[in-house]
Parts: structure tokens; C-alpha cells; sequence
């Protein structure tokens, strides 16, 4: 077999134990791919090295039958997580040069379940962009392209890399973060699944900060079934992490039943925009449809405060991210500018992070540092605690009436062209979160399932969002939303 | 409320980012549309609302104050830009 590459985790997962395929060889096949596809800009430290070692000791574990789900299989991680030894810059040139002492938990649980890296992805830099292109390594390209067009598309951001070397089989999984749709949107942009887990179910410790009370991680894969095992394997409770849960992580696989009869699923009428294209509304009342037709009783919920969550994110995120990357001061790691004669530590800090930062970051480590300024904070920041507080308030309630799961819409249009939003406000932008910044501020756990594809053939998702901790009934209802929507459709080869 | 010139400076020294003064009205500029987008939150009746601290009501966990971790001198400072006799060095910091 040549493309052991285009294999899901479950099947390969199922190869693997039978002995039909090694790991070694599902790496090298891997490792090919990932060759011939820098058109993508997804990979941007390869590892196949330590690639190949991995395999290696994965290969023997399953010899001797001690072969956790994700034994041997080949991923990509992203560039936020640490990973030791091997560059960790979070696609920003403030850590040009950083390499990690030490491992994130989530790619160590990765690891110790026998995962194998090839590589670091791509992203926006830290984490702050819906298109990956704020990156310093340059633009992630979508594999998918618009009809016969050669138009390079954004494979959507932050986890952008990580959504184009899934899509195009570079990797059978990738690992995402999601602090305001990160995983969710790109996942939706190139017909993959993506699910952030409710905030505390994977530990941050050795991922790069963000915003420290929205930022999750979690996987990025092929089907649904594939998610829950590469969740299993991410999450757990780490006394690193203060905002870790203690609780048990349940076999999500085995909650895979297909069945459900009797669901309460709510469809939020504020998620009904103006402009919405039709091609998306008629996905969602399509969608809506098949949760039906499986047994699930649909209803109209209202969700009054949804149009306040993207103002409240752009308050709350750049606050907590001012805060977090005032640690990049040329001290302790990456870049430092050089400096004048004469120069003190002020102008080391100031000439540094102009260099270091792109201008994103620089814009929303301004705004935070504004809305947290003396005279300021009360009237941006508090307030917009505040308003969180109303926003999962208002999940609270619905939840409350019995309505298990929601469902909404993953983004507002189909992956746009990479340079399409070049002289757009920063604003524009901001808008591909609207349906996905809501759970975030909640801390509820969210799904995006790729359901079908637009006129021009480029894929379409569809949201799920659970209640806390319950995600295994929410991969169940995707899992039941991905069997009847039938996305089997990949890009065609061009790179 | 608006954002002048002289906010946008001040800003910028705040969080340690140097920006050219030709670049301070574009940056004004854009300071403005995003809280002209944000002055929506102004909407809302917040009255009585605690403002959130955190999506789970945990109290945050406390641990034993005792040294767990460390002794790897050389470990800390393999990143940095310039360490010298095993400390971080820095430009001068105090005349």
C-alpha cells in the first residue's frame, strides 16, 4: 500500500494491531506527503527524525501487544504547543531560535500513548488570526480551490497548517487550539472535523498563552470517531495546569452509538444573520433535518446576548493576551533587538517587541493594554466580564430546559482568498468567529463537522456546541450528523 | 470616546511597543474602529452581573508551598539572548 497517508486513525489504528501495516511504514508514507507538499507552507519544522524513532519504538510496543489507540500514529502539532527539543515559535519572530527544555502535557499524553510528530504546523501568530496569515513562516494554503480556479485559499485560522495537512493527508491528525474558533473555523474551511473540548478538560501547561480563560485545545482529524480517540488521548487532569479538571476522561470511542432518540437539539434563532449566504442556511435547516430524522426532537431556543460576545472576546482576549506576551522582553528567550549606544533596558524592551511582533499581535497587545489602562478598565474590561457572565448565562438556561446540544452554522461563508482581506478593517476579519466565539467565552465543548460543499465545491461545517463536560454526547450527535450529511468529497491534487 | 495621537503614544509606551511617530494617526486610526465595535457592550444592561472570573466555578486549587521542581541552571538560560556566569544579562538597568 502507497498511501498509507490518506488512512483515518481508527483504520490505521485497526492495521496496525492486525499487523497488515507497521508504523514505520505508515510514517515514511507520512513523510513523503509532507515532501512534496510545501506548496501548502503547512509543515514548518519537520521532524522526521525524531518521526522515524517514534515509530520505531511504536512498532515494538505493538509486537508486544501494548498498544494504546494512538500507538503509531503520525501527527502534526502545532506550532503553540512546546515541544522539547524541537522549535516551538508559535509562528512569531519574538521566539525565533526558541526551543523548548521541556514538553506540553498534551503532546506528552500524545506521546506516551505512542504517538509519532512529524512536524510543527503552521498557525497565525500567537494564535490571533482566522486566515494563518499573520504567520511569520507566511501564508498556510488551503488544499481546496474554487472550482477550476487557481486562486490560493486560506485554509482558515489560527490552527491553519494544522487544517491543511489533515485535509491533503499529509498527517492522519493534527492538534489544534481554539481561543475563539481556532480549531473549528479552518476545520470547517477544509472539510475536516474539529472539536474544542470544554475549557479545563486538556491542560494548557507548555502551550504558548494567549488568553489564558478562553484558550483550549483539541484535535483535528479526519472523521468524527477519530476525534474522540485523539481526545481521549490529549486530555486528563494535570496538577501543572490550575484550571485543569479533576475528572476522569471517559472511552469518548465507545460512546459512538449512532443513537439519538430523544435528543433535545436547539436551534438559536440570533444565529440567523443578515447576509447570511443561502447556501448556508439551507446546510443548517438540512442539518437540523438529519439530527431529526435520527430520533432528535428539534427547537427554537433563543440565545439573547449572542450579539455581544465578539465585542466582549475583543475585550477580554487582547486583555489577558497583553498580559501573557508581556513576558517577550528579549531577556529570558527569542528574539532581541539590537540596540543603540546608549540604549537602556527600556529601549531593549520597546525596539525588541516592535521587531518581534507582526502587527496583529502588536494591535491586540495594544488594545488590551488600553482597556486595562487606569480609568479604563471598568468601562472595557469589567463590563465585558460582565457580559460573559450574561453569555453563558444564557447556555446555562437552555440547558437548563433540556436541551442537550446546539446547533449553529461553524463560520459565516466558505474559506475566502488568502490577500481577499488584505485592506479590510481588523474588524472584518473578526467577524469569521461570530458563530464560534460564543463557546469560548462559555467554556462549553464545540464541534465542527464538515456537512457538505457551497456551488463553487468548496466545503461547508456545521457547529454542534454540548453541555460542560458531556463531550461524548456531543461527538455522538456529530457522529450521527457526519453519518447522514455523507462528506466523503476531498480536494482534487494540485500541489 | 476617541482616540488621539497622544492616547496612542501613551499606549504604545504602556505595553513596551515602539511605534514611529509617523505611524501613530494610522494607529490611532485603527484603535478607533475596534473600540467604535466594542462600544456596543454600552447596550447591555449589566446591573447586578458579577463579572466572570472563570467558566467553571472552581475555586482556584491551592498547593503545598514547597520546591518541587528546579535545579537546572543551565537549562533556563539556554534561550537567552545573552546569560553570562549564570544569570541573564540585561543593559544597565540602574546609573
Amino acid at each position: 500500500m502507497s498511501d498509507l497517508n490518506t488512512l483515518t486513525i481508527s483504520d490505521a489504528r485497526d492495521k496496525l494491531r492486525t499487523k497488515e501495516i507497521t508504523a514505520a511504514e505508515l510514517t515514511e508514507s507520512c513523510l513523503s506527503a509532507i515532501e512534496g507538499a510545501d506548496a501548502l507552507g503547512a509543515f514548518v519544522h519537520n521532524t522526521p527524525e525524531l518521526a522515524r524513532e517514534q515509530a520505531k519504538a511504536a512498532d515494538t510496543r505493538l509486537a508486544e501487544g501494548d498498544a494504546p489507540a494512538m500507538c503509531g500514529i503520525p501527527l502534526g502539532i502545532k506550532d503553540l504547543f512546546c515541544t522539547k527539543g524541537v522549535p516551538s515559535q508559535a509562528a512569531s519572530g519574538i521566539l525565533k531560535g526558541f526551543i523548548p527544555e521541556y514538553e506540553s502535557t498534551v503532546s506528552q499524553n500524545l506521546f506516551n500513548a505512542g504517538a509519532v510528530m512529524l512536524g510543527k504546523l503552521n498557525m497565525d501568530e500567537f494564535a490571533m488570526g482566522s486566515s494563518n496569515e499573520t504567520s511569520v513562516y507566511g501564508n498556510a494554503v488551503n488544499p481546496w480551490r474554487r472550482g477550476n480556479e487557481e486562486a490560493a485559499l486560506t485554509p482558515g485560522g489560527s490552527s491553519g497548517g494544522s487544517a491543511s495537512a489533515v485535509s491533503a493527508d499529509l498527517c492522519l491528525g493534527a492538534t489544534g487550539t481554539d481561543t475563539g474558533g481556532s480549531i473549528r473555523q479552518p476545520a470547517a474551511f477544509v472539510g475536516i472535523t474539529g472539536i474544542k473540548p470544554t475549557y479545563g478538560r486538556c491542560s494548557r501547561w507548555g502551550i504558548v498563552a494567549f488568553a489564558s480563560s478562553l484558550d483550549q485545545a483539541g484535535p483535528m482529524t479526519k472523521t468524527v470517531r477519530d476525534s474522540a480517540i485523539m481526545l481521549e488521548a490529549m486530555c486528563g487532569h494535570d496538577p501543572k495546569d490550575s484550571t485543569s479538571a479533576e475528572l476522569a476522561v471517559p472511552n469518548f470511542e465507545a460512546m459512538l452509538t449512532g443513537d439519538i432518540k430523544g435528543k433535545k437539539i436547539g436551534i438559536p434563532k440570533e444565529y440567523r444573520m443578515d447576509g447570511m449566504p443561502t447556501e448556508i442556511e439551507k446546510l443548517w435547516t438540512d442539518g437540523a433535518e438529519m439530527l431529526r430524522a435520527a430520533g432528535a426532537e428539534i427547537v427554537d431556543i433563543s440565545l439573547p446576548h449572542t450579539k455581544y460576545a465578539l465585542p466582549a472576546y475583543y475585550v477580554i482576549a487582547p486583555a489577558e493576551a497583553s498580559s501573557n506576551l508581556a513576558r517577550y522582553d528579549g531577556v529570558r528567550y527569542g528574539h532581541r533587538a539590537q540596540l543603540a549606544q546608549g540604549d537602556g533596558i527600556t529601549e531593549m524592551y520597546e525596539k525588541t517587541r516592535a521587531e518581534g511582533f507582526g502587527p496583529e499581535v502588536q494591535r491586540r497587545v495594544m488594545i488590551g493594554t488600553y482597556v486595562l489602562s487606569a480609568g479604563f478598565y471598568d468601562a472595557y474590561y469589567n463590563r465585558a466580564r460582565r457580559v460573559r457572565a450574561l453569555i453563558k448565562k444564557d447556555f446555562d438556561d437552555v440547558f437548563a430546559a433540556g436541551v442537550d446540544a446546539i446547533l449553529t452554522p461553524a463560520t459565516p461563508s466558505a474559506a475566502f482568498g488568502l490577500g481577499e482581506m488584505k485592506d479590510a478593517d481588523p474588524v472584518q476579519m473578526y467577524l469569521n468567529d461570530v458563530f464560534t466565539v460564543t463557546v469560548n467565552l462559555a467554556g462549553l465543548p464545540g464541534i465542527s463537522v464538515p456537512a457538505g460543499l457551497d456551488k463553487q465545491g468548496l466545503p461547508l461545517g456545521l457547529q454542534l456546541i454540548g453541555r460542560p463536560w458531556e463531550e461524548g454526547d456531543l461527538l455522538n450527535t456529530a457522529y450521527v450528523l457526519e453519518e447522514a450529511a455523507g462528506f466523503v468529497a476531498k480536494p482534487t491534487k494540485w500541489w | 470616546m476617541s482616540i488621539d495621537r497622544d492616547t496612542a503614544a501613551r499606549v504604545a509606551k504602556l505595553a513596551r511597543i515602539r511605534v514611529e511617530e509617523n505611524d501613530l494617526p494610522a494607529l490611532a486610526q485603527e484603535f478607533n474602529n475596534i473600540l467604535g465595535f466594542i462600544e456596543q457592550l454600552n447596550e447591555v444592561d449589566v446591573e447586578g452581573v458579577e463579572p466572570m472570573t472563570s467558566v467553571t466555578p472552581q475555586r482556584l486549587k491551592r498547593r503545598k508551598d514547597e520546591v518541587t521542581d528546579g535545579g537546572y541552571q543551565d537549562k533556563v538560560l539556554s534561550n537567552a539572548p545573552d546569560a553570562r556566569e549564570g544569570f541573564f544579562a540585561v543593559p544597565k538597568v540602574v546609573e
